[in-house]
């Protein structure tokens, strides 16, 4: 009994001062990173042919710049957003286009995609590293725009609209996102201890275009590894116009959500339906950050992504480097096949990613993780009643009553649900990984935000 | 589930030290009978049977948990039909019940049965003897529970039959004495419920208004002078244990909010004190719940969780 009070009592103190987090909600599931945490970051050879789907970022997709049986070199452009949001497309390889086919999706069911062939005959393209610090700020803008960044560690938000936010919100911090809460994925963290340096050097190039001095990396307490390299390389790299710090976090999911990252960093709370810089605070993924130093810095545009496969179901589990439009068969493939204990596939973190049923499908920018999973690392029990019990409303981070939403929906009642902020929801799975009853309450979730009126 | 039925196997085996063999075999056919009109209610009104999910034998084990050890065995029967097909299933159905389904059937025997369900007490065992109330006519070795004594005849009584003032909250503490089959072992009580607040199943809220409450309360207005209540012997005493580790916080029938558990556990443990120094029954804890048990809904709907952020501007 003493003993019980005196952990609980030990791990509150400990919480409050040493560890920074976010004080609603929150789950710990089983981390499950050992199988890849320790694999250094692998090429893949470029397979022959690739699907690289039109619509990678949120907003409209691109249109082709290129017709079939052109001949394009590695980097160069393929598609245009010619309305609205986005960002330019660029080949991954030196290739021949053989035109627009239907690709498998792992949220649409199927979107337009090029096709390319690999042509080994054109010359391949090299980069070296350009004088960026002479830039100015459009300058910079213009090129992250034109190399194709999007926010490669979550919606594909396209990152230079992030970094140029609205005249009347004044940001003051840059965060970078290293928290990599979703259990199994190590792409992050790979990147940090690989390429801590260009990510230092990525932060700066944000900074400048921000105008700002404070840069802060939060870092999930399980990769101590990281912390100590992205520590020394921001070290090394601060100067007055660039305080670059790193700040553990508490290992709980889903601390690298947005919102919970910027409450647990800066305490500010970002209001519903608003973006960071409403707080003053602009966020990017570590990973994004390395994709913005190897557009300014290298002048290379992002066509390639570190990526974790793991899982029982998959015969050797690594971190890969692949280029956009690679099948996930060319990756099973060239990882030794599946085994026989696969039981499901999903695409992203197990908590917030899509399961998938065909392996033909392409990765995208956004891409991850594919985790091959088998029975005993999935829960296949069948969902009942709720009982009540209350632990979504306590695990849920953005305080909502995913047990209310729930039973309004089954009683075809969904349209009524606005009043308990589903569209504060983001989806994080805290809910559904807690339930006793094994309710699919994002799956409701995601119902009623179809449904309800805003 | 099945971590609440292990929490409650040890006050079980110590029964049958206490009482006597026929606490188990109470038991056995409450969980079985429970089990079986769950299977046969489900069935009945159409719905998936699940009793493998454990429920229904908390519900039978609990049930039996609240009656006293000399009762005859047909009484469980009947009170599983009340707990589990009218309690559970027609009353709402699984997770929307409104009463808790094991004290709904303890009200509904006491109701029925009032002689057997007032006067089975036996006294405790004191030599392992627990085959020997097996057979022989309860009546004739029955005797009072400690709060029946306290209600009818005052502390003083109660010292003289239950033990020396010093040693009373060792014996109580321990389970010898008088009692429903489950609910006299403080100890194992205690220790169960902590490892189901250690395991996260169940949060102090409840446990700690309900049984905060009833010592303040008793320590109140419960003795002969004001402020000369004995609030040690209160908690140890009836079901108060049993109640708010077990029955109050079971989680269909409390509020999900933590504001709202704690003002039910102080109104489970303010109407425990009143039934059990102004009402008719020596023991209040059993209808102190079930009288909280609907407004739960209401609770909850008065306080919801704090959302993460209100939007900018107030407008929604
Ligand atoms: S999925 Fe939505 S409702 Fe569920 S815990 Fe996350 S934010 Fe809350
Ligand atoms: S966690 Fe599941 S069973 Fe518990 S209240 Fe929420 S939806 Fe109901």
């Amino acid at each position: 009994m003493c003993f019980v009070f005196l952990t609980q009592t030990r791990e509150l103190l400990f919480d409050m001062t040493s560890l920074l987090t976010f004080p609603k909600g929150g789950v710990h599931p089983p981390e499950a990173k050992e199988r890849t945490a320790s694999l250094a970051i692998e090429t893949m050879p470029v397979p022959d042919e690739l699907e690289v789907i039109l619509g990678q970022h949120i907003g409209a997709p691109c249109t082709p710049t290129v017709a079939a049986k052109a001949e394009v070199r590695e980097g160069d452009i393929i598609g245009e957003v010619t309305k609205g949001l986005g960002v330019p497309l660029h080949a991954p390889v030196a290739a021949t286009v053989k035109g627009v086919f239907q690709s498998a999706h792992p949220m649409r069911v199927s979107a337009p995609a090029l096709l390319l062939v690999t042509n080994s005959e054109i010359p391949a393209v090299r980069y070296s590293r350009l004088d960026w610090e002479l830039c100015g700020r459009d300058e910079l803008l213009k090129k992250v725009h034109g190399a194709g960044i999007i926010g490669i560690g979550g919606a594909g938000f396209p990152s230079h609209v992030k970094l140029n936010p609205p005249p009347d919100n004044p940001v003051d911090t840059l965060i970078l996102n290293g928290a990599e809460c979703e259990p199994y994925i190590t792409a992050d963290h790979r990147q940090m201890l690989e390429f801590s340096q260009e990510i230092v050097e990525g932060a700066r190039v944000i900074l400048k275009i921000l105008g700002i001095k404070d840069c802060r990396i939060g870092i999930e307490n399980n990769k101590p590894d990281a912390i100590a390299a992205m520590t020394k390389a921001a070290a090394a790299a601060s100067s007055a116009s660039a305080q670059i710090t790193v700040h553990p976090l508490k290992v709980k999911y889903p601390q690298g959500s947005e919102k919970q990252l910027i409450q647990s960093i800066t305490g500010r709370k970002v209001p519903a339906f608003a973006l960071p810089s409403a707080v003053g605070v602009v966020v990017h993924n570590v990973s994004t950050t390395k994709a913005i130093h190897d557009a300014i810095v290298l002048g290379k545009p992002l066509y390639e992504k570190v990526m974790t496969v793991s899982g029982k179901g998959i015969s050797r589990p690594a971190n890969l480097l692949v280029k956009v439009g690679t099948r996930v068969s060319d990756i099973v493939a060239y990882l030794g096949g599946v085994t026989p204990a696969l039981a499901k596939i999903v695409m992203g973190g197990p908590m917030m990613g899509f399961a998938i049923s065909t392996l033909d499908i392409p990765v995208t920018k956004t891409t991850s993780s594919v985790l091959f999973l088998a029975e005993d690392e999935i829960d296949t029990r069948p969902h009942s009643q709720c009982i009540r019990c209350g632990w979504c409303v306590e695990a849920c981070p953005m305080g909502l009553e995913p047990k209310e939403v729930a039973i309004h929906v089954e009683a075809d009642r969904a349209q009524d649900t606005a009043q308990f902020g589903v569209f504060e929801c983001f989806e994080c799975g805290c809910c559904a990984y807690v339930c006793p009853a094994k309710r699919p309450l994002v799956q409701f979730m995601r119902l009623a935000k179809m449904k309800a009126k805003r | 589930m099945w971590t609440v039925v292990a929490c409650l196997v040890p006050p079980l085996i110590l029964s049958v030290f206490i009482f006597g063999i026929q606490t188990l075999i109470i038991t056995a056919v409450s969980v079985v009978s429970c089990v079986a009109v769950e299977a046969a209610s489900q069935k009945l009104l159409g719905r998936r049977v699940t009793v493998s999910d454990g429920s229904a034998v908390i519900t039978g084990m609990l049930l039996a948990f609240v009656i006293p050890p000399g009762v005859p065995y047909l009484l469980p029967v009947l009170g599983a039909v009340m707990a589990i097909y009218i309690g559970k299933h027609l009353l709402g159905g699984i997770g929307y019940n409104i009463f808790n389904p094991a004290l709904l059937a303890r009200a509904f025997l006491l109701a029925t049965f009032p002689v057997a369900m007032t006067s089975s007490w036996l006294p405790p065992l004191h030599d392992l003897a627990i085959f020997s109330y097996l057979g022989t006519h309860v009546d004739a070795i029955t005797t009072a529970t400690p709060l029946a004594v306290l209600k009818t005849q005052g502390m003083a009584a109660v010292v003289e039959q239950f033990g020396a003032t010093s040693n009373i909250y060792t014996t109580f503490f321990l389970g010898w004495r008088p009692g429903a089959i489950g609910e006299t072992s403080g100890l194992l009580i205690v220790l169960g419920g902590l490892y189901l607040l250690y395991r996260r199943y169940i949060t102090w809220h409840i446990p700690v208004s309900v049984l905060g409450t009833i010592a303040l309360l008793t320590w109140c207005f419960g003795g002969p002078t004001w402020f000369g209540g004995d609030p040690l012997l209160a908690i140890l005493s009836g079901g108060a244990l049993l109640g708010a580790f077990f029955m109050a916080n079971d989680y269909v029938t409390c509020p999900t909010d933590k504001t709202s558990q704690l003002i039910y556990g102080v109104g489970v443990g303010a109407l425990t004190v009143l039934i059990r120094l102004k009402g008719g029954y020596p023991e209040g804890i059993c209808y102190a719940i079930l009288l909280m048990n609907p407004l739960s809904s209401v609770l909850d709907g008065w306080f919801k969780p704090k959302r993460f952020a209100a939007p900018a501007g107030g407008a929604k």
